[in-house]
């Protein structure tokens, strides 16, 4: 059985799974719930001055039939007063000794900052998470991503919270920044015993068709929202990953972003992300998804043998380089197994119209072929292949040699005028421009109509065509 | 069996025949056709007589647009809700879904095709309207599936068009022959005022034309005809018993069970001989009235059976029981029907043959005969050097449906010999801009 225990930057909790600081945790009734469903932490919803917020606080991204895909929020942080959260949070402490409770805050004055800390210790909270990503309406009075994208301001906030804590500070980074390993650094350098990342990117999730306002809408109105749910999670791996592999940060990262199941939860893990927080997916479903989570991780963790979390904190950062070091001799090729094709097409037509025009259309069969010549490897039709291992990518270079764009620049060997023989697709069939115009199959007529010959061919249809016509 | 009891009210007539496609909700619409992969070339749209753009109207509906999706139904095929609920969408269409060769479900093209028809239609929004007046006149004769789409696509030519129906309502077989569990009455008729507002074609109902000088008087008022008159009654068996009270032809059992619904009556033990569609329609029909033995009655086995394989399912789902290789010999009785008498038939190289003293009697008191409708034979030689081939039908141009008199264009089942609604909805588009072009020399 493997030990799911974590100890982040001395904050103990019994898995690594915390919920964030949102709607989630805006009460100790709801701390209470998600810890006796299997939740390892909580980081409360942000305390400071108490908030008045509007009605009318969340907007979703669908797509097609799937709800939420992404997620926005114009909610600001906690319209408690301060005494009712301190009181619930040493009752949770007190029922749940051994779980993570984390105190966001965001205040203002330095003062403020040396009571609220004092406050929180004193309500027995195990750690602090200081707010600085909070990108609507907290920005405009000067505090949340308005302190996070100004690493100075950010590092002198932090060392005002050093001066008093006695409990472990984590810094919550905003990705509304072009680098988020400058903020990273001025936590470190500010004194923070750790970081936290994602908070919410700005967005706008949809604008109303009809009343030509943004969601969510406040009668008539609306304003730019925090984002988060499942799309920003490749935003939040790749700052994650910038962070854990900066030489100068060096601090134990709590992963956040797009978190709703175990495997999103070991690529954090993989890009170095020690503890994990969630808030979408717990507004979505409830808590009951930790129980998918522990059981997935638990398992993956068996199959792979690692015994702890640590076995495999940012295992994959090895991985990941710069473009430059990528071997420019690797060649994969596009396999179509016939066997499993369902005669879609999809595979011919995006490479065809959206790539490289390395598939094409069979006699007799609905089943498209690679042209293997043209095949760039670029893995689309593989991407847009509806049918599991119906299409691979197979390794189609023996493997002896490696060439890197920076081995290529050292050795003088890259191209650098605009005709410059060594451009990569040189030697790169295409065909003729015109050549498009012929094919009558990527007309958007269905076969029948245009055999039939369209109505609208027929007779002078703009008449006839009230819909178009209005 | 008796999975039915007798309806008597119109509640319990709509419960014995619930629709086998009812109406998609907009979230269930949104979940279906949220699987459609937007095929490359689509096997749905090559399977579809009428060419629908399929994948383009279910994106369409997918992206909120139901009004854009029933443009593109409307444009292909003038029948688009009655299709989406009477086609025999599992051999067609959805049977050409790439889904099936995974082993998944197939889009329900048939459902989600109604679903945007019946928002535009309960909507009344126009999609189209008459083109200019070109001044050229047709008759169309029959207000059926390919009558009705020639009058539409003849109107957005710019043609005057007047159609003459012999029965009361339009929609041909669509109201008159296809089971109620495919189709209400409400919704076929809807459908068909929906377009006739919008087309503004005049329909004479119960105006048939059946003698020399009508047709006369068409011809010398109208530029072209338009014949859409479908088939004829049922085939007489030309069996001794044939005339006993309670043994009736399936187009005439269904054409009243549609119109009078649970004013019909039907049998305690029906026979319904025959195996094609029609016959699997009235053997569940007669089991969803209430009847509490229904014998399907075919001269072969059963895998040779005309009917689609799931329309056999759908009989066999309400009780129906098959009876294979019988011929039926006589219909006995004392003035009502009592049974019928078959022989044991053996297929030898492809050959019915009656097995000698295998006779036995089938005891019922009710027969349905679904053993074909015939040609209108008799009026289409009122048309002058019209030409039919040698099962009765008319010979036209493929392309046109020009007739061998070249005033005549015809569609349909007249023309098939009998074929799915879409066919005729198809056939009737083509053949109007086959009209078009003749009338206006190009």
């Amino acid at each position: 059985m493997p030990d799911l225990s974590i100890n982040f930057a001395g904050i103990k909790s019994p898995n690594p799974f915390w919920l964030a600081s949102a709607p989630p945790t805006n009460s100790g009734y709801q701390v209470m719930k998600a810890f006796d469903a299997g939740w390892g932490g909580a980081v409360w919803k942000t305390l400071g001055v108490p908030v008045v917020n509007v009605s009318s606080r969340y907007g979703g991204v669908n797509y097609r039939d799937k709800r939420l895909i992404g997620f926005n929020n114009i909610e600001l942080i906690s319209d408690r007063p301060l005494a009712d959260n301190l009181r619930e949070i040493e009752e949770v402490k007190k029922r749940f000794p051994h779980h993570a409770v984390i105190a966001s805050l965001m205040v203002q004055s330095r003062q403020e900052w040396h009571d609220i800390v004092r406050d929180v210790t004193n309500a027995g909270a195990d750690g602090i998470e200081l707010n600085f990503g909070c990108p609507h309406g907290m920005c405009e009075r000067g505090m949340g991503s308005a302190v996070g994208q100004e690493p100075e301001v950010l590092r002198t906030i932090v060392e005002w919270v050093m001066e008093v804590a006695r409990i472990p500070v984590i810094v919550k980074l905003t990705p509304n920044i072009s680098d988020v390993t400058e903020p990273a650094r001025a936590a470190r350098a500010g004194g923070a015993d750790a970081i936290s990342l994602i908070n919410t990117i700005q967005s706008i999730v949809g604008v109303d068709l009809d009343l030509f306002a943004p969601y969510p809408i406040v009668d008539g109105k609306g304003t730019n929202g925090g984002y988060c749910g499942p799309a920003v999670k490749p935003i939040a791996l790749n700052m994650v990953k910038n962070c854990a592999q900066d030489p100068d940060v060096r601090l134990p990262i709590s992963g956040i972003g797009g978190i709703e199941n175990w495997r999103d939860a070991v690529e954090h893990i993989l890009l170095g992300a020690s503890s994990v927080q969630v808030c979408t997916a717990a507004m979505h479903f409830g808590f009951g998804i930790i129980r998918e989570m522990t059981a997935g991780l638990e398992q993956y963790m068996t199959e792979k043998g690692f015994h702890t979390i640590y076995d495999f904190v940012g295992k994959a950062l090895p991985n990941v380089k710069h473009w430059e070091d990528l071997n420019l001799k690797y060649k994969v090729t596009a396999s179509i197994n016939e066997d499993k094709c369902i005669g879609c097409q999809l595979c011919y037509t995006a490479c065809e119209d959206g790539a490289h025009q390395a598939i094409r259309l069979q006699e007799g069969t609905r089943t498209p072929a690679i042209i293997e010549e043209n095949c760039v490897g670029c893995n689309l039709c593989s991407l847009v292949c509806p049918v599991e291992q119906c299409i691979t990518m197979e390794r189609t270079d023996d493997g002896t040699q490696h060439r890197t764009w920076k081995e290529r620049t050292a050795a003088d060997d890259i191209p650098v005028t605009f005709n410059d023989e060594r451009a990569g697709g040189l030697h790169h069939w295409v065909p003729a421009p015109a050549a498009a115009l012929g094919k009558e199959r990527h007309k958007t007529l269905p076969g029948k109509a245009r055999a039939l010959g369209s109505p609208q061919d027929a007779v002078a249809s703009k008449a006839t065509d009230v819909l178009s016509a209005s | 069996m008796a999975e039915f009891s007798t309806p008597t009210t119109e509640q319990e007539f709509d419960a014995n025949f619930a629709q086998i496609k009812p109406l998609m909700s907009n979230t269930e619409a949104l979940y279906e056709s949220s699987r459609c992969l937007f095929c490359f070339d689509a096997p749905c749209i090559k399977a579809c007589p009428s060419g629908i753009d399929i994948p383009q109207f279910i994106r369409q509906i997918n992206t909120g647009n139901p009004t854009g999706a029933a443009k593109t139904i409307y444009e292909a095929n003038y029948f688009g809700n009655a299709c989406g609920k009477v086609c025999p969408t599992e051999v067609l269409c959805e049977g050409a879904c790439v889904y099936n060769l995974n082993e998944q479900k197939p889009i329900e093209i048939g459902r989600l095709q109604s679903h945007a028809t019946r928002k535009v239609i309960d909507s009344g929004h126009k999609l189209f309207g008459p083109g200019p007046a070109n001044g050229r006149k047709v008759a169309v004769i029959g207000a059926g599936p390919a009558g009705i789409s020639a009058a539409c696509e003849l109107r957005a030519l710019g043609y005057e068009v007047d159609v003459f129906e012999a029965r009361a309502q339009p929609s041909g077989l669509t109201l008159y022959g296809v089971a109620p569990y495919k189709i209400t009455n409400a919704e076929t008729l809807a459908e068909m005022d929906y377009l006739e507002q919008q087309f503004g074609y005049r329909v004479r109902y119960n105006q048939r034309i059946s003698r020399r000088e009508e047709l006369q008087a068409l011809e010398d008022t109208y530029d072209a005809i338009f014949l859409g008159i479908g088939l004829g009654a049922t085939n007489a068996l030309l069996l001794p018993g044939e005339e006993r009270q309670n043994c009736v032809g399936a187009v005439e059992f269904i054409e009243q069970l549609r119109i009078g619904h649970q004013q019909v009556q039907v049998g305690k033990k029906v026979v319904v001989l025959g195996g094609g569609n029609t016959a699997m329609d009235a053997a569940s029909e007669s089991a969803r009235m209430g009847a509490q033995d229904v014998v399907l009655a075919y001269r072969r086995g059963k895998d040779e059976m005309g009917a689609y394989e799931f329309e056999y399912d759908l009989a066999k789902a309400v009780g129906v029981k098959g009876l294979f290789n019988v011929a039926p010999v006589e219909i006995v009785g004392n003035g009502k029907v009592e049974g019928v008498r078959f022989i044991r038939t053996a297929t030898v190289d492809g050959q019915v043959q009656a097995v000698p003293g295998s006779e036995f009697v089938e005891p019922c008191d009710m027969v349905i005969k679904a053993t074909g409708q015939a040609k209108q034979t008799g009026f289409l030689h009122l048309i002058p050097g019209l030409q039919l081939d040698g099962k009765g039908r008319i010979v036209a141009d493929a392309r046109t449906g020009q007739t061998s008199n070249p005033k005549y264009f015809a569609s349909g089942d007249a023309l098939n010999g009998g074929a799915e609604v879409v066919n005729a909805a198809a056939e009737a588009k083509q053949t109007a801009r086959g009209i078009h072009a003749f009338l206006s020399g190009n």
